[in-house]
């Protein structure tokens, strides 16, 4: 009697978990499809958004996701080789588009922003990768090599540290005033016909840096010999150094690759949005983080499909389910859902939607 | 047996590396701004010592010291000191100057301000005296060599003079650091003489840091020569081998405690007061996420919603004025009502992140925390909850003769210290009893506690719903205090900073928890309260996050470790022979593989 009602309690509560568990996956499923056929209703009655309005969601998420995904990279990348979340990529970004903002104005005045935007743009590019890839580099010599094989919840919590260290370092360093980058040339500001589309043309050349740094990553990771060893050590830490490999330089190349992109981004960012002070890094960062949790972390291609994707629910889902809801200021709940998206992701696929890519010993 | 590494290179490697070390603390201290803005901000010991240059220097000894430590393995000699420490401790202090001079001179040669903001023609004079390019830099240059020279000199002096000076230093720093207390407490207890003679206006006249220099060196001078630790006392009082004396004992020391938390807000008056309110309010809260993260080892990251929901939940209902509802309840009405929806929240955010990794569940949590915020913020929910303007006009806690509310921080001080004590004591009867080994085993290993026969996910969620039910009286006390909620308050900020209060404290102990609550709140303050060094106010963050960095580099059981945790996290350590020094034993931080 006893041991059948013990047996009985400890498999009800799981069970009790399993259930709210399903109630909050019918519940999201709900909310969603209510949500939507409320937005279509409004459609046919000729109110909501127009067309144009909607695209115009779509490819400014495009965008903004784009810019998630270079960040989600570096997430990711260290996630898969060091098993930990690096709190601090945000202000890896934000440091690139700091410095490069610095650049960016001295060019403005000097003239060539506007005589010669491309070169001025690399540039600034450059800046903000060598900036972001320096700061990696640094952060992890200095507070991650010392805790490589430390439980695990020590490197975040040391992250969270050298996070806020690092943001007001530079509110320290550079003023807590918001740098806003020079404007770029009209050219780019109108809007370019492409297939039929009509996109902004700053959003177009954002995509296609981010596509392009895309691919240049995938092809260091897959092709190169610093990347097979990235792989290498991914997979398994202690083999990979039987085989020759410095798992020290080649973690160092992690965070510093990791960085670049994140360097990349920063100078998107600046395109897309101009803004830039030394809490920028912060909501990208944790979103960026997001979506390379909904991609599957250690996985690239997941990491950049998550971004994008997550860009584009930010951008549309507000308007798409929320304000099929009635739910006034909508544009108000853009970090609600990105955030309810990674509940609802490790939710129903803590695996992301792509698979995870994990060291044997950190898959549990 | 190792062999005795070669002094002399070390030495000098060590005295190069610290020196370096040292440059890059001063060129920070001055290039964000700290030596200015503390140099305005007062004198620490007057008249020779700003705040400001304290910020500069205060790296230079430290750095002299440990350029010429030497690490002393089992079954060596004691290594010899001399002159040479002297010499190397102040070429490590001459190394830093040289950044530090190379610093100055390029602000002065170059217009840096538009990048760098704080690189102000200002910052230049203050880092020369005043005085001149030249003299200035010579001055700076002897400053820092003399610092240096002392650092390395401390290795030259006997153990017992060597902390006798080191005791010394910091407590005469510590006083002059602390002048509002002193002052407040001596001018109450009407010897406003003697602080007045002590204290010349923010910081020790000279002669009082000297006096206090000698009292407290002298003193532990004195201890040492009779070899008699004092902490044996302490101990033999609390826990005498005769069980009656024991309980006789502990009831007096409990006594006493009592007498002295009811005397100190009558000492403190208001403004410190306040302070200490403050000081209450982020322990109760850390005692509630020492439950989550210290005993049952879940990293939750968005611990402000459990605040955020008490505070809103007591505004909602007692406010005469709130948005939806006027009901006007008494705070004591309002209060389980809190704590219920506060267990809610804590099973709505446990259930969907029981399952998850750590980490994970460190993001996820973290999600939850900014939804409730911006939740609370947004128009959607104005109607009820105020949107940005928040609920105003929270009544205080009536009590029948007077009522707790934040125009009277003596009464909200007595009120924070009643709701601690009895966050300790639930934390403390949880952590001895079924649940709280449950969790210890949890934060071990999880499958092997559920190999044992604990439900791990009832456990978990019991963590979350304790921790929550004190963070929301925690809350409720917040808006009792402040009077009014706004989402501003209930920033991710606070999550970050309770979070850092626990670590640095001790996890998983109830004396870390307290520790760490009174030296960062009382004395760096809390996200938007002040603390005692006020004049931290831009850098406050800076530090935190610094500190939080080095104690997990350097310590991570944190300053008033739980017995349990500190052995954890030194299982490697312990592992290897015991009358090892750390650094005898094979670099845990390096694995063999990892070098080719």
């Amino acid at each position: 009697m006893t041991t059948s009602s013990a047996v009985r309690r400890r498999w009800r509560l799981p069970n009790w978990v399993d259930s709210f568990l399903w109630f909050l996956r019918l519940a999201a499923i709900l909310v969603l499809i209510w949500g939507v056929t409320g937005t279509v209703v409004r459609g046919i009655n000729g109110e909501g958004p127009t067309g144009e309005a909607w695209r115009d969601l779509v490819i400014a998420g495009l965008a903004q996701g784009a810019m998630y995904g270079l960040i989600a990279l570096g997430y990711s990348m260290v996630y898969g080789v060091l098993g930990f979340i690096n709190f601090a990529h945000g202000e890896v970004f934000m440091s690139g588009a700091m410095v490069g903002f610095f650049v960016a104005n001295y060019l403005f005045d000097a003239g060539l922003w506007e005589s010669n935007f491309v070169l001025a743009l690399l540039l600034v590019l450059l800046t903000s990768i060598l900036t972001s890839i320096l700061v990696a580099v640094i952060v992890e010599r200095i507070a991650y090599r010392p805790l490589r094989n430390a439980p695990r919840l020590i490197p975040l919590i040391t992250s969270i540290g050298i996070s806020f260290f690092l943001q007001y370092t530079f509110a320290g360093l550079f003023g807590v005033a918001v740098n806003s980058y020079p404007p770029p040339p009209d050219g780019l500001r109108e809007r370019i016909n492409l297939l039929g589309l009509e996109i902004e043309g700053v959003k177009l050349l954002v995509i296609a840096v981010a596509v392009a740094s895309m691919i240049g990553l995938y092809l260091f990771v897959e092709r190169t010999r610093i990347g097979r060893a990235i792989r290498a050590v991914a997979e398994d830490k202690e083999i990979a150094a039987l085989m020759g490999i410095n798992v020290n330089r080649t973690i160092v190349a992690t965070f510093a690759v990791g960085g670049a992109m994140a360097g990349v981004a920063g100078t998107l960012w600046a395109l897309l949005f101009r803004g830039v002070s030394f809490i920028t890094g912060f909501l990208p960062g944790i979103k960026a983080f997001t979506a390379a949790v909904l991609g599957g972390i250690g996985n690239l291609v997941g990491a950049m499909t998550g971004g994008v994707l997550l860009g584009v629910f930010e951008g549309v889902i507000p308007q798409l389910v929320l304000g099929g809801l009635g739910i006034p200021g909508v544009a108000q709940l853009k970090d609600v859902v990105a955030f309810t998206a990674l509940v609802l992701v490790l939710v129903f696929r803590p695996t992301g939607l792509l698979g995870e890519r994990l060291a044997v010993e950190d898959r549990t | 047996m190792m062999e005795r590494p070669d002094t002399a290179t070390v030495g000098l490697r060590g005295t190069l590396r610290w020196g370096l070390v040292c440059g890059v603390v001063m060129v920070f201290a001055a290039a964000v701004g700290m030596v200015q803005v503390f140099d305005e901000a007062r004198i620490v010991i007057h008249p020779v010592l700003s705040m400001g240059y304290l910020s500069l220097f205060w790296f230079v000894p430290i750095a002299g010291y440990l350029a010429t430590k030497v690490k002393v393995l089992e079954g060596m000699a004691a290594p010899e000191t001399g002159p040479r420490n002297v010499a190397l401790g102040a070429l490590s202090g001459l190394i830093g100057w040289g950044m530090l001079a190379a610093f100055t001179l390029l602000i002065n040669a170059f217009n840096l301000r538009d990048i760098f903001v704080k690189l102000s023609p200002k910052l230049v004079i203050l880092l020369t005296f005043g005085r001149g390019l030249a003299v200035g830099l010579a001055l700076m240059a002897l400053a820092a060599v003399l610092l240096g020279a002392a650092g390395g000199a401390l290795h030259v002096l006997p153990p017992a003079w060597r902390r006798a000076v080191i005791l010394a230093v910091e407590w005469a720093f510590v006083i002059a650091l602390l002048e509002s207390v002193f002052t407040q407490v001596l001018g109450r207890l009407g010897l406003i003489r003697v602080s007045s003679a002590l204290f010349e206006g923010d910081g020790l006249q000279w002669w009082g840091a000297l006096l206090i220099a000698v009292l407290v060196g002298g003193f532990s001078l004195v201890r040492s020569k009779r070899n008699k630790p004092r902490r044996n006392l302490v101990k033999k009082f609390l826990a005498p081998a005769d069980s009656r004396r024991r309980t006789r004992n502990s009831l007096l020391a409990a006594l006493v405690v009592l007498v002295l938390l009811i005397a100190l807000p009558q000492l403190m008056g208001s403004l410190l007061s306040d302070l200490l309110a403050n000081v209450g309010l982020f322990m109760l809260m850390g005692l509630g996420l020492n439950i989550v993260v210290g005993l049952a080892g879940m990293l939750d990251l968005g611990y402000v919603a459990f605040f955020a929901v008490g505070a809103y939940t007591v505004g909602v209902l007692t406010s005469p004025v709130s948005p939806r509802f006027d009901l006007g309840w008494s705070w004591w009405a309002a209060l389980p009502v809190a704590l219920v929806v506060s267990a809610i929240a804590g099973v709505l955010v446990g259930t969907p992140v029981i399952r998850m990794r750590g980490d994970y569940l460190a993001i996820v949590t973290l999600g939850f925390g900014e939804i409730v915020r911006i939740l609370f913020l947004s128009d959607w929910l104005a109607p009820t909850f105020g949107g940005a303007q928040g609920v105003l006009n929270i009544p205080g806690i009536p009590l029948g003769f007077t009522e707790v509310r934040g125009t009277n921080p003596q009464a909200i001080l007595y009120f924070a210290v009643a709701l601690v004590i009895i966050a300790a004591w639930v934390s403390w009867a949880l952590q001895e009893s079924r649940i709280g080994r449950a969790w210890t085993a949890l934060r071990e290993d999880e499958t092997v506690a559920a190999a044992m026969g604990i439900n791990t996910v009832r456990a978990k969620l019991n963590a979350f719903i304790v921790g929550a039910v004190l963070a929301g009286m925690g809350g409720a006390l917040f808006s009792a205090k402040i009077g009014s909620v706004f989402p501003k308050s209930f920033e991710l900020l606070v999550s970050m900073i309770i979070l850092v209060v626990v670590i640095v404290g001790g996890m998983g102990n109830i004396t870390g928890v307290a520790v760490g609550a009174v030296v960062l709140i009382g004395v760096l303050g809390g996200p938007r309260q002040p603390g005692l060094l006020q004049e931290f106010g831009e850098f406050k963050l800076l530090i935190y996050g610094a500190l939080l960095v080095f104690m997990m580099l350097r310590r991570p059981e944190g300053l008033a470790p739980s017995v349990r945790r500190s052995r954890e996290l030194h299982a490697d350590e312990l592992s290897q022979d015991a009358w090892l020094d750390k650094g005898a034993a094979p670099d845990p931080a390096r694995p063999g593989g990892g070098t080719t």
